[in-house]
Parts: C-alpha cells; structure tokens; sequence
C-alpha cells in the first residue's frame, strides 16, 4: 500500500502515462524517451523523477547512462488501463448488439 | 463472457476480434451509417456524439464528435480508402487531442461466423512509439472509472 498518493499524483499526467506505455514495449534511456514526445530531456528526467518517487519505474546504472524500466507496480497500471481500454470498447459493443438486435426484420429468429 | 479479443501484434498492430448475432451486411452497416453509429459508438457512460458525418465511399470523410455534455470532448477525422460491402473497410483516422495524432490505418473485416458476424478489426500504428502513445491516450477517457479500480489494485 506505500505510495498511493505519489501513484495517483503520477498517473494524471498523460506523458507520464505515455512514458509508462512505452516503458511496456522494453527498457528505455532517457534520450529514447524524450525523442517520441518531442520533450526535453530534462523535461523527460522531471517526469521520471515522479515515476520513480511513485515506486513505478526502476532505474539501473550502465556506464554514465541510467536505463528506465517498468516496476512491478507500473506493470500491474499498464494492465489496468489495458482493461479500461477493454471495457470501453467492450461497453460500445454491447451497446452495437442491441442496435443489431433492433436492426433485425420481424419474424427473423434464426440467430443465436 | 469473452466474446471480445484485445491484443497487440508485432511492433505497430493493434488486433481487436468481436462475434456479434447478426448479419455480416447489418453490422457493416451499423459502422458506415451514421443514425446506427451514434447509438453505440460512445465510449464510457454518460458520452455521447452529437456530430457523426461518415461518407461510405473512397476518399468519403468521417468525422465524429464526441461530448461527455460537462464540456469535455474530444473528436475523431478520417478518409475511406476502400470500402468492399459488406465484407471490408479500410481507413485511416486521427484523433484530436486537440493536436492530431499520427494517423492510423484501420482494416476492419465483417466475416460470415455460423448464423452470425465475425469482425476483426486490425489498426497499424507508424511506429511502436505512437501505438503506445495511442494506447495511454484511449486509456484517458476511462480515467475517473481507472482512478477507482486503482485504488483496489495498488
């Protein structure tokens, strides 16, 4: 339970949560990072400050660079918005099978 | 219930699968005719799409509109490329956040599947970068649902 403020304040920021997708497809140094979101790196540097305060993200070191990965917990995020995106569409499909349902000649009551 | 698939493929695919229990030329149709669109393509409760303009031919515009009525909204423009009745769409879209972002190319397949439709739906993305752009962006507008299940995960 340690951190859940610093998880929420995170997890508003829309290029904090575009930097966790990406952190999804594999490790990323901060220069990978900022070129996709036309930022500067030390604007990148601010944004993964708050990750890492969140417990979302680790950071190793590897000469003078210090590689981003996702943390457990920015793992169990990503999943979560990868169901709200489900949902979402689930929820619009849902709503397709009873315009469907309505769409159907009377008398028609060969599908399933 | 899982009659809906997610998932994504290679580096830039984004593979969506759905049944549905009706024809292939009825669910086509609820995808190219805009008085069917609005009565499902609305995302979370409590949104809806006051502006639908969808040109079902090549080069036809869509244009769709989106408001959660406590004015937030957002919108979504495209072009047909191909359109085979009523198998197969092709377009490419963007969304307005409000800058566009990088377009998308949508094939969407309407498949006899027993007395009903498979659909498969594949979108291509330029770059693994902009399809996980994408995805945190379609993630947003479940955000308040997401803070609340948040709470129970973390």
């Amino acid at each position: 339970m340690p951190k859940l403020d610093a998880a929420f304040a995170a997890l508003a920021d829309p290029t904090r949560r575009a930097i966790l997708a990406r952190l999804a497809l594999g490790e990323a140094t901060v220069m990978e990072l900022a070129e996709p979101f036309e930022m500067t790196q030390p604007a990148i540097s601010h944004h993964l400050k708050v990750l890492e305060g969140a417990g979302l993200i680790g950071r190793r070191v590897d000469g003078t660079k210090r590689p981003c990965r996702l943390a457990p917990a920015g793992v169990d995020a990503i999943d979560q918005w990868l169901a709200m995106l489900r949902d979402a569409l689930a929820k619009n499909y849902d709503r397709l099978d009873a315009v469907l349902a309505a769409m159907k000649p009377a008398g028609r009551k060969d599908m399933p | 219930m899982s009659k809906m698939t997610i998932k994504t493929e290679g580096d830039t695919h984004v593979v969506v699968t759905r049944r549905f229990a009706a024809s292939p030329e009825a669910v086509y149709r609820a995808h190219t005719e805009p008085s069917l669109i609005q009565k499902w393509l609305l995302g979370p409760d409590g949104w809806t799409m006051p502006v639908c303009i969808n040109e079902p031919r090549p080069g036809g515009k869509i244009r769709y509109e989106w408001s959660n009525g406590k004015g937030g909204g957002f919108s979504l423009t495209g072009e047909y490329l191909e359109l085979v009745p009523f198998s197969r769409i092709v377009h490419v879209e963007r969304m307005h956040v409000p800058d566009p972002t990088p377009d998308n190319h949508v094939e969407t397949r309407f498949e006899p599947d027993g007395a009903g439709t498979l659909m498969t739906m594949r979108m291509t993305l330029p770059d693994a970068e902009t399809r996980a752009a994408m995805l945190a962006t379609g993630m947003e507008h479940g955000m308040e649902a997401s803070y609340v299940r948040l709470e129970t995960m973390i």
